[in-house]
């Protein structure tokens, strides 16, 4: 089996697009999933009682069943109801709605690993409510939220690639498409397998440095 | 001929020599002591000893024959006739007080198991455990997991056993129990190697002391030597200063 | 209107159907109980051969540490369709269960081979030490002493981990394997409405995933309980 990389390396900025368009998805549904997130973890903290139960009924449905199949029903079932989604806006809604339901659940850990007696020493010394949240509960909120945050942009990046199922024309769906066009399929999904390895690396690093900057977070790279 | 032999031994981590120009010399039976201000490297010592730190430079010799510690069957032979108790007991968890003691000779080693078990009891209840060897090591106090760790190291009948800072890692009221049980050995015969901060014991038991600073060896002697003539200034320093506690 | 969807949903829950949903259902848990048992054995070698630190596995670490590396940072899919169209091209004509089996152990051994790796190096490195100058050799160490100890840390991360690789086995669908999400397509091929056959679908991969995922919760909370120091 000889390999043939010349036909698919020329393609690269191609492919790089294609990467491009992987990454725009996973930080859009990251940031829409963070924003789902907050609310749905403050529910949980603070919301009623049946405010509360909703919310963990969908954290517990969204992290059980696969996001390829809640795509497929937003992109197959909606329309019998005469809503019809363009399959970037499926994958969109239906990645976000993954991933609201898992940083839900790191949020909520963020919030439960505040301490209390450091609140109250802040108190004591004379800090406003806004000073406390913004000196004393943030940085520690950040600091432990960080590492499974980065964690789970990276899955989520690397989650992106089913969009090429749905003709998205992202990292893998581009892909396919040399692929199939130049025969050369192995070479393909090889070249594209390094990008997706280059492009999380290159997410982890700059995380990483974020992380260490900026929350006093760490992560290990390798 | 001595049993245990030092010449001229240099040991470093990385760029940093930890231990230069040591000369010892153990007689079968010695009981000989280490002490020194923290970072002198005395436990340093014990580890190249011991084949846990590869040693620079200088000769090693047990019983005559020099020891290579680059050599991976060398060293199994020589820790087939040493052992080792560590500061911080290093029993195994998962193992009760039986197993822990009984473990090495057995898998091993793959001496018979019915007499290591006999002689397993046996050294359990000279070092007062004959009644928890069924217990876990979390739940034990320290002096207790040290008592085990001792019957442990000599489960193995080693030719000489190496101490190092058995006592530091214990609330005051069990270092008593522990003492006294390597007082006991200490009348045995047994060659023994101690590191200790605990001065009067270190007098009361040891044939030689040797104390060391810096990663060097200062001066060595009996203990009436060390302790009330000491030659040197710096030896002269730490044991007016911890004397007078 | 609602009569129809009665007859729909009782049409739908026929015998045919559902053995056909129940097949895709066993078709999912068998593929993903085989990757995470045989990727559970070879990520234990993986893992030990990571632990080693003599000079001599120096290389064979450096390819434990390269495969858990890449193959956490490669999409699913994209391993997938890597084997299915390695098998073709080189004539090994492997069946779609057959790739879609190789592609999980692949990537099941990476991911449980970094999870028993952490492990094993939660164990204190003082436990290594004793055993070394007792003359335990790394098997030995690792058999008496690390595993016994170790295996408590390991066990709650793993059934996180199979909880995700069911989920996973969804994609297996793309290269044609019969596991539950191909027979959710199969049926609304038939004409059955997509709501109840994906909504379905979504209900039983929940009805596989959840319990394991309890399981897992609970058994983390019971050896959390019960680990020393």
């Amino acid at each position: 089996m000889t390999l043939h990389f010349e036909p698919i390396l020329q393609q690269w900025p191609y492919l790089l697009g294609g990467a491009w368009l992987s990454l725009q998805i996973a930080v859009l549904a990251f940031a829409f999933g963070m924003v789902i997130g907050l609310v749905c973890a403050s529910v949980l903290r603070y919301g009623p009682v049946f405010l509360r139960r909703m919310v963990t009924a969908y954290v517990i449905f969204a992290t059980n069943t696969p996001q390829l199949v809640q795509i497929f029903f937003l992109f197959f079932a909606l329309p019998e109801i005469g809503v019809t989604l363009s399959p970037f806006t499926a994958v969109l809604i239906g990645a976000t709605f993954n991933a609201g339901a898992y940083l839900c659940e790191i949020q909520r850990a963020g919030f439960n690993s505040v301490r209390l007696m450091e609140i109250e020493a802040a108190e004591v010394l004379g800090f406003s409510t806004p000073q406390i949240v913004r000196h004393v509960i943030l940085p520690h909120v950040l600091k432990v939220m960080f590492p499974p945050l980065s964690n789970q942009f990276i899955v989520m990046t690397l989650g992106t690639s089913m969009a090429s199922i749905f003709g998205v024309e992202e990292l893998t769906g581009r892909t396919y498409n040399l692929s199939s066009q130049t025969y050369l399929s192995v070479e393909a999904f090889s070249v594209a397998a390094v990008l997706y390895i280059a492009v999380t690396l290159i997410a982890t690093f700059a995380l990483a440095t974020i992380g260490r900057y900026v929350c006093r977070a760490k992560i290990k790279v390798f | 001929m001595p049993q245990l032999e030092i010449v001229d031994l240099k040991a470093s981590y990385g760029p940093h020599t930890v231990l230069e120009r040591i000369n010892l010399s153990v007689e079968k039976g010695e009981i000989v002591s280490l002490i020194g201000p923290s970072g002198s490297g005395k436990s340093t010592l014990l580890r190249v000893l011991t084949g846990l730190l590869p040693p620079e430079h200088g000769t090693v010799r047990l019983n005559g024959s020099p020891v290579n510690y680059a050599d991976k069957a060398a060293v199994r032979a020589l820790r087939s006739e040493i052992a080792i108790v560590f500061q911080q007991y290093n029993l195994f968890q998962n193992m009760t007080v039986l197993e822990n003691v009984m473990i090495t000779p057995t898998r091993i080693k793959g001496w018979p198991r019915e007499q290591v078990e006999e002689h397993a009891i046996s050294l359990l209840t000279r070092v007062g455990l004959g009644h928890r060897l069924k217990a876990y090591p979390d739940e034990l106090s320290g002096g207790q997991q040290q008592r085990v760790a001792i019957a442990r190291a000599l489960a193995l009948r080693p030719n000489v056993l190496f101490l190092d800072e058995v006592t530091a890692a214990l609330d005051p009221e069990l270092v008593t129990e522990v003492l006294d049980t390597v007082r006991a050995l200490a009348s045995e015969g047994i060659t023994m190697f101690i590191v200790s901060h605990e001065m009067s014991f270190v007098r009361e038991v040891s044939s030689k002391v040797v104390f060391m600073a810096g990663g060097h060896v200062i001066e060595t002697g009996s203990p009436q030597q060390v302790f009330d003539a000491p030659q040197e200034v710096r030896t002269r320093e730490f044991v007016g200063k911890i004397l007078r506690h | 209107m609602f009569a129809s969807s009665q007859a729909e949903i009782a049409q739908l829950f026929s015998y045919y159907n559902l053995l056909l949903l129940v097949e895709g259902l066993a078709a999912t848990f068998v593929l993903s109980a085989l990757g995470c048992f045989a990727g559970f054995l070879a990520g234990f070698v993986v893992a030990t051969v990571r632990v080693t630190r003599s000079r001599a596995m120096a290389p064979l670490r450096a390819l434990a540490f390269a495969y858990c590396f890449l193959f956490r940072r490669i999409p699913f899919l994209v391993t997938l369709m890597l084997v299915f169209f390695a098998s073709q091209s080189s004539k090994a004509n492997l069946s779609t269960f057959a790739v879609a089996s190789l592609s999980v152990c692949l990537i099941a051994s990476a991911y449980l081979g970094e999870i028993i790796r952490s492990g094993l190096e939660s164990v204190h490195r003082n436990q290594w030490e004793a055993a070394q100058t007792m003359n335990f050799s790394t098997f030995e160490t690792l058999r008496f002493v690390i595993v016994p100890q170790a295996w408590r840390v390991v066990v709650p991360p793993t059934f996180g981990f199979f909880v995700m690789f069911i989920k996973d086995t969804a994609l297996a669908s793309q290269i044609g394997v019969m596991e539950l999400t191909s027979a959710g397509k199969v049926l609304t091929n038939k004409g059955f409405s997509s709501w109840l056959v994906y909504g379905t679908v979504l209900v039983l991969y929940f009805v596989l995933s959840y319990p394991l995922s309890r399981l897992g919760k609970r058994l983390e909370k019971k050896l959390a309980a019960t680990r020393n120091r």
